[in-house]
């Protein structure tokens, strides 16, 4: 059985176990015992396959699906099956953890979110494979659809609806920049096939406006600026396991898309599109991570996280097609090697992360940062899992997040060889604006851990927090060694990812002169070398070294006492920093980049209150605007309403004698 | 990799051990004559660090393992980076396993897991410390980011006894790129080792306090491992400012472990140097309000960026 | 990138000197430490005029050298600072936007600069001609520092400080000017402090301040 065949089986496979779930909808046991559990093998069965069909050659299918002109086509590439691996993985964890999470039958039926868990699973690996306009657009449509009805499953809160709502408009807008970016593709030959658009030249400026439509679209879906609105709605609205899901795997789809259609479709690029998404990825990645810092609600921190992460992995994408468009080959695979690890990494870290925050919620049922605190207490392992992603995230060694930055900024400081000076000069900018980004970044986790795990409770209730199930640690165990290796064998993984770069730029990362197994050289070992391995064992063994010397020669003694009180005896939980103190300085510092509204009280209230609100700028500026221009639009062709019949059956006659005379 | 590299690593591991304290001493001992005060003693840190350890330590109530793990954690980053920065030969194996930006993120990972321990506590005062401790780190780690960045754009090579080699060995060179890319190290340095103009070491006002505001609930044992890897980090900055702007001295690879000892007092002597400049710029400076430390940092790391164009702009 | 004349050298590092002290000059806030800067750059351009008199054996140039050194680190800083103690102006100064946007903005122009020297310097025969893009983004500063100050002793020194660019790229690019047209700039400049002096006695009197936006109401008292 060739790769296709498997994948295509996968795909039916969950579609079937979503169906078998809405045989007995509201029977839990069936479906978070028998149908999350088969679905995570399934997954990791993809994974497998996936692993194997990296490095072979590409297959495709013909499927008898689909319109009676128009059969569906399947390819699995080296493309494809990184983006299938990582699906897999990841999806293979979430289910797991979703068996243990779904707990209660009632509100929406567990059965029914089955279903839609598995259809949108389903759909994302259909997109991976698809090798037509066609199935693509069915499939990225479906995938928005299961993913709507997955935010809504609270419906019945209005929040959570209009989040739903401002989700599937933008998922819309970009679903048809990636229709118009196909028609631009197929050039005018009819023939929607990838492969029949690989052959197309397209001449002028046609190319252009395929590669800025495609930007936008698949933009739109990955949460690039200025169409990330949906991402910190979204996110929160949705339950955790889905959030996970949604914020590893759907984002990296949408980059799937981009690499495709920019690499593979696309022949030849132009260094000014590179700058332009180097730009916006920079952009993005920036403001995500300011916004992170004064967010309040942990999802939504996430959230913003996410649209940092996605940022960093664009300028990297932007790096590669400016090193391709001056054919330097060898550096640009290197680029395209650091956007596919980070993109691995984000897949790993985000949703360990949000499946942390899922257990959270569901001991405490708080989402709220103010109202959290001291969980590393009562719940050990889902703290001590959230550690290994938190440090991750931040980007420290030896774990997963600081080898893709590390290539990430390896890529950056060979551009000086490039011809143009103007480029040139924007490197140390571009440098400095991604390593602010990622400094930032440590700042955010560092308040999003301390705040939710460390310190003491700031409510009584949260004496009650339990910790995580079996299931759920299962799965968080397996996504923190994930992480934890990936940081520590980057060779291998890049050895992986290898056969992706000769695909798409024409190089592989590896050059001649081997640093061996345990050192990561991307060009050359006197250049550069890592050895994440190396410094993990030395790190520990100076640690236990110095442990054991001191208990030795002096001692191991310890007292517990309270804490130092500055000479305030009265201190509560309540007055540690809460999430709006803790980003203060960011506020301070990054003023222009926020519209805040604040409440000061004065000295004359009887019940002095302090209130922050930071919204969006560009949510103002850009959105709102384009709403009520729509508004009045609509409005302005809401004059041919008149309802009268005998005006409607005016039009009708006068559309009649129009076309009577057309004809003639 | 020979067994005399190896030796002379961890020679090199050895003596930042032994000196870092003594750097200290000696800073103390600068501030307090330039202040017409009367000095303790130069050895004064050796004799408080092993003070400490013989105390009983106290944890607060609420401490969670991070709080009693991190001084043992600080600490090995902190001798990990003292094993890359070539202060005495560039012959070091363990600096293979780990480049610039690899020492940037062990100075991060100290970092976050000081501030992580300093809101372990629960108490309104290490959470405020935490807060701004990361605020100066997320503004100096950039701008030293960068400032190794133009060095490594200088020697085509992140790699620190590469870059050493590279400026210390070729033809004598005036690197203007690294005139700016010195002045922004020197900014950035006071605030990370938490000096005049960004911190006062010496304060006992907690509103003041930085990086003190992260000690203070530590005691004993785990406050003497934090003091000595404060002192580390002081002595592997300068050693990292010797190593990049004053590279003469530092021994080239391939030569034997007694080279490596001979350099030795070299090294002390320009630390000496160091350590009075450092003294003098603290004593001729004040202590600036914390929301003054961003314009401070951002200037330095706008220079560090500066030194990097320049860079490109003359080849040098 | 093959090794420079020792010459050479030192002037690459004398002309970061001078941007780094035109840099400093914009985030600087004290006007007594504003004038000290401009003296550390006069002192600057003076010894590398002094290098490439040495190097290229043109003994004009240690006139150019004398009068720089008299004028711009003796004479003027003085001056300037006799005035600041009469006027009285010695806190700090408050830009028209923040000291970071300053200073961002500063970095787009000197990456502007750069960028623009690069095709030019190409044209000259000079071995420091690539520090013909650092006087250009030294000119660039100094206006922009012009620009967004509010007292007026910032905006003269701001003046001065464009003259010092351009002086260091005469001689950088073309290894000195006539010493007629340096003759002529140096009066242009000493006759201009000396108008722009007596304006700050009269803005001083009228106003009783220094700042600038005082000005603005000569606009309103007009439109009556």
């Amino acid at each position: 059985m060739s790769a296709p065949d498997l994948v295509v089986g996968a795909i039916v496979l969950w579609l079937g176990l979503g169906v078998a779930g809405l045989a007995r909808p509201r029977h839990l046991a069936f479906v978070s015992r028998v149908v999350f559990p088969l679905g995570a093998a399934v997954g990791l069965a993809l994974a497998a396959v996936a692993l194997s069909a990296i490095s072979a050659a590409p297959q495709m299918r013909e499927l008898p699906l689909g319109l009676p002109d128009l059969p569906f086509h399947v390819r699995v590439d080296s493309l494809s099956a990184f983006f299938l691996m990582l699906l897999g993985a990841v999806a293979a964890a979430v289910s797991v953890y979703s068996a243990g999470y779904f707990r209660s039958s009632e509100g929406t039926a567990p059965g029914l979110v089955g279903f839609q868990y598995h259809a949108f699973l389903a759909a994302m690996a259909l997109v991976l494979v698809a090798d037509d306009a066609y199935v693509f657009m069915v499939a990225w449509e479906s995938m928005a659809l299961a993913s709507y009805f997955l935010v809504t499953t609270e419906h019945r809160i209005p929040e959570i609806r209009r989040a739903g709502f401002l989700y599937l408009l933008i998922a819309h807008v970009g679903a048809l920049a990636i229709l118009l970016c196909f028609g631009v593709l197929q050039g005018g030959s009819g023939d929607y096939t990838f492969a029949g658009m690989r052959q197309q030249s397209l001449i002028g400026a046609w190319p252009s406006v395929a590669f800025f439509l495609a930007l936008a679209g698949f933009g739109a879906k990955a949460g690039l600026l200025p169409l990330h609105v949906w991402l910190p709605e979204a996110h929160p609205a949705a339950p955790s396991p889905v959030s996970a899901l949604m914020s590893a795997v759907m984002l990296k789809t949408a980059i799937y898309g981009f690499l495709r259609v920019s690499f593979d479709l696309l022949h030849g690029q132009l260094w000014w599109w590179g700058v332009a998404v180097l730009a916006l990825g920079l952009v993005s990645a920036l403001f995500g991570v300011v916004f992170a810092a004064v967010q309040t609600d942990m999802k939504r921190l996430l959230a913003y996280s996410s649209i940092e992460n996605i940022g960093i992995i664009a300028a990297g994408i932007g790096l590669c097609i400016l090193f391709r468009a001056y054919d330097k080959t060898l550096l640009a695979a290197i680029s395209l090697t650091a956007v596919l690890y980070h993109c691995l990494n984000h897949a790993f870290f985000k949703s360990l992360l949000f499946l942390a925050t899922g257990s959270v919620l569901h001991a405490t049922h708080e989402r709220s940062l103010g109202k959290l605190g001291g969980l590393i207490h009562r719940m050990p392992w889902v703290a001590w899992l959230a550690l290994v992603g938190t440090l991750a995230i931040a980007g420290l060694p030896p774990l997963n997040g600081f080898v893709s930055e590390w290539l990430l900024l390896q890529a950056f400081l060979f551009t000086p060889s490039l011809p143009q000076s103007f480029v040139n000069m924007l490197v140390p900018v571009a440098t400095a604006a991604l390593v602010l980004a990622v400094a930032l970044a440590a700042y955010v986790m560092v308040k999003f851990y301390g705040i939710v795990f460390l310190g003491r409770p700031r409510e009584s209730n949260l004496a009650y927090a339990h910790d995580a199930g079996k299931l759920e640690r299962t799965a968080l165990v397996y996504l923190a060694a994930g992480c934890v290796l990936l940081g520590i064998v980057p060779v291998a993984v890049i050895a992986l990812i290898d056969p992706v770069n000769v695909a798409l730029v024409g190089s592989s990362a590896r050059t001649g002169t081997s640093a061996g197994w345990l050192f990561l050289a991307p060009i050359n070992a006197d250049r550069s070398s890592y050895s994440p391995l190396i410094v993990l064992v030395v790190i520990v063994a100076v640690v236990l070294v110095t442990i054991q010397v001191v208990h030795r020669l002096y001692h191991g003694r310890v007292r517990r006492a309270p804490p130092w009180d500055c000479g305030f005896p009265a201190q509560t939980p309540r007055m540690q920093d809460t999430a709006e103190g803790f980003g203060q300085p960011i506020r301070t510092v990054f003023e222009p980049f926020f519209r805040m509204q604040r409440h000061l009280p004065s000295p004359f209230d009887g019940k002095p209150r302090y209130a922050v609100r930071v919204e969006d700028p560009l949510w103002h500026w850009l959105y709102l605007p384009i709403a009520r221009g729509s508004d009045v639009l609509g409005r302005m062709a809401g004059y041919i309403q008149q309802g009268r019949i005998s005006v409607y059956l005016t039009y009708s006659f006068f559309t009649l004698i129009a076309l009577l005379l057309f004809i003639q | 990799m020979s067994m005399s590299a190896y030796l002379s690593q961890l020679v090199q591991v050895a003596v930042a051990l032994m000196l870092a304290p003594l750097l200290v001493g000696w800073v103390n001992q600068c501030r307090a004559w330039l202040q017409n005060k009367r000095a303790p003693s130069l050895f004064l840190p050796y004799r408080t660090i092993r003070k400490l350890f013989v105390k009983d330590a106290v944890v607060a109530q609420n401490a969670s393992p991070i709080f009693r793990l991190t001084p043992y954690i600080v600490f090995g980053a902190m001798t990990c980076a003292a094993a890359i920065v070539p202060s005495l030969a560039t012959d070091l194996p363990f600096a293979r396993a780990a480049d610039a930006i690899a020492l940037v993120g062990l100075f991060a990972l100290a970092r976050v897991f000081m501030s992580l321990a300093a809101m372990d506590i629960g108490t309104a005062f290490g959470s405020l410390g935490a807060r701004r401790d990361m605020f100066v780190g997320f503004l100096a780690e950039p701008a030293l980011l960068m400032v190794l960045f133009t060095a490594s754009l200088i020697s085509s090579s992140t790699s620190l006894p590469q870059i050493v080699d590279t400026l210390a060995h070729h033809e004598i060179g005036i690197y203007p790129s690294l005139a700016f890319a010195g002045v922004a190290f020197t900014m950035v340095s006071l605030a990370e080792n938490a000096r005049i103009p960004v911190d006062n070491p010496a304060t006992h006002l907690e509103l003041t306090m930085i990086h003190e505001a992260m000690l203070l609930e530590y005691s004993a044992r785990h406050l003497a491992l934090l003091e000595w890897a404060a002192a580390l980090k002081l002595f592997n900055y300068s050693c990292i400012g010797l190593a990049l702007f004053f590279p003469f001295g530092i021994v080239v690879s391939g030569a034997d472990w007694l080279a490596v000892m001979s350099s030795a007092p070299l090294l002390v002597a320009k630390l000496a140097i160091g350590g009075v400049a450092l003294a003098l710029i603290e004593t001729l400076s004040a202590k600036m309000r914390i929301f003054r430390a961003p314009e401070f940092l951002g200037t330095a790391f706008m220079l560090a960026v500066l030194a990097m164009l320049v860079n490109l702009l003359l080849g040098a | 990138m093959e090794s420079l004349p020792l010459y050479a050298q030192l002037i690459n590092l004398l002309a970061s000197v001078l941007l780094l002290l035109a840099f400093a000059m914009l985030a600087q806030r004290r006007v007594v430490t504003l004038i000290d800067l401009f003296a550390a750059q006069g002192l600057a351009l003076a010894c590398s005029t002094a290098i490439v008199a040495y190097a290229t054996a043109q003994p004009h140039l240690y006139f150019s050298t004398a009068i720089t050194l008299v004028l711009k680190v003796a004479i003027l800083p003085w001056l300037l600072h006799r005035l600041v103690q009469r006027l009285d102006v010695k806190w700090d100064v408050e830009g028209l936007i923040n000291v970071p946007t300053t200073m961002i903005v500063g970095l787009v122009l000197v990456i502007f600069s750069f960028n623009l020297a690069v095709p030019i310097s190409q044209l000259a025969n000079t071995v420091t001609r690539a520090t013909l893009g650092i006087a250009m983004a030294t000119v660039m500063l100094s206006f922009l520092m012009m620009i967004t100050r509010r007292k007026a002793i910032p905006q003269v020194i701001g003046f001065l400080s464009m003259e010092n660019g351009l002086f260091f790229a005469a001689t950088s690019a073309t290894y000195g000017m006539p010493m007629v047209v340096e003759l002529g700039i140096a009066l242009d400049v000493l006759v201009g402090m000396l108008i722009l002096g007596v304006f700050f006695f009269q803005i001083r009197e009228q106003f009783d301040s220094l700042d600038l936006k005082h000005m603005e109401k000569l606009k309103e008292g007009e439109a009556e």
